[in-house]
């Protein structure tokens, strides 16, 4: 957990719920593309959608193949969910996502300031950075913390009709996933792409 | 050469290795090159980005550009990466846990260091690990070291690596290139 200080009034919620609030809100056919561990645990538990994209490793790449799919297919809505810990692996991604600037990506960070799945250890930032700071310095100016559930589904709903890229920071729990996603990457992928259009199943 | 069919070009000696890689990227439908720059790459780089064609731009790190190329392909738009040899060996974890066991056609130049003239030691140590890690991974991967064989080798592996949906890497050679030396 993060330890508040005066500039951090943003409630602690929990992935789980975050997830399903956000996969409630998606009507047309929205790309979700889970990070590893309980982000995409989560994801998973909210229910299977053939438009979620769940990742069994490569940590911290969940919004560079958000980026990817959003680049494919500039017609449709990304969501990307990723944690802090693996966010801080691959802090460069979000210059490169602001150079790009697609219009269709959504990404939230679920920020609980630890490693929760390896033991809950803190992050190396989890007292002193702030993520969406780091992501307005990166150039993603359209970055904010939701202060609570309601502002949360707040922000998702603004993002999607912005014309660039947002990023939600979530402060959240130490809660673990509530879930197992089914580690089949094969399958997982082929149906994400039948998911996208790209592909009719054999 | 045989993969050039409907195509006359008798100044084949006009031709660069460079040219050969745009011209059968474009071939294969494949839009999509992110990279970390190396000097070798730096006229390729410069023709991918004056071309409309492609949407080509710098990532941070070599990792990135392997995850928004997978996503691109799973998007609908084919993509291809390049790099230098160092760039290479930060790679294993993913094409381990992403590329291959998701079966991504992940297309991959690189640019080699640290052979036939190199003069940075921790290139030449860094170069020593790609084929192991290429080979521990069963991955397909070719090095070339001829124009003449070139489009050939590109052309066939790029096909091959969206029919079987499997990762690729197309190592140039110093051979090929001419490679970056000391008085460079």
């Amino acid at each position: 957990m993060n330890n508040d200080t005066a500039a951090r009034n943003t409630k602690v919620m929990n992935r789980f719920d975050l997830t399903s609030r956000l996969i409630t809100k998606l009507k047309h056919e929205e790309a979700v593309i889970g990070g590893i561990g309980n982000t995409n645990f989560d994801l998973w538990a909210a229910g299977h959608r053939p438009q979620n994209f769940y990742m069994l490793g490569s940590m911290g790449l969940a919004f560079p193949i958000a980026l990817g799919v959003a680049l494919a297919q500039p017609d449709r809505r990304i969501f990307a969910l990723e944690g802090d810990g693996s966010l801080l692996m691959q802090l460069g991604s979000l210059s490169t996502i602001a150079t790009l600037a697609p219009k269709n990506l959504t990404m939230v960070v679920m920020d609980n300031g630890i490693y929760q799945i390896t033991g809950a250890q803190p992050t190396p930032g989890s007292t002193v950075a702030d993520i969406v700071a780091i992501a307005v310095a990166s150039g993603l100016t359209n970055s904010t913390w939701a202060a609570d559930e309601d502002d949360f589904e707040r922000l998702i709903e603004e993002s999607m009709s912005t014309a660039g890229p947002t990023l939600i920071g979530v402060r959240i729990d130490d809660k673990p996933g509530t879930g197992t996603t089914r580690r089949d990457p094969v399958q997982i992928r082929e149906r994400f792409m039948h998911g996208m259009g790209v592909r009719e199943p054999l | 050469m045989a993969v050039a069919e409907g195509k006359t070009s008798p100044e084949t000696s006009e031709k660069s290795w460079h040219g050969v890689v745009l011209q059968t990227l474009k071939r294969n439908d494949i839009r999509l090159v992110p990279y970390v720059p190396d000097r070798v790459l730096t006229t390729l780089i410069k023709n991918l980005h004056a071309d409309p064609f492609f949407t080509t731009f710098p990532t941070a790190r070599e990792e990135e550009a392997v995850g928004i190329v997978s996503g691109a392909w799973m998007g609908g738009l084919r993509g291809a990466v390049l790099m230098q040899t160092s760039g290479f060996a930060t790679l294993a974890n993913v094409l381990a846990s992403l590329a291959i066991p998701y079966q991504i056609p992940l297309i991959m130049f690189v640019s080699e260091r640290g052979t036939l003239g190199e003069f940075n030691y921790g290139q030449s140590l860094v170069c020593r690990t790609m084929r192991p890690v290429l080979d521990s991974l069963a991955m397909e991967h070719h090095t070339a070291t001829r124009l003449d064989e070139f489009e050939f080798i590109v052309d066939r592996s790029i096909k091959q690596a969206i029919t079987t949906q499997a990762p690729v890497a197309l190592i140039l050679s110093p051979l090929l290139t001419g490679g970056k030396v000391f008085d460079k």
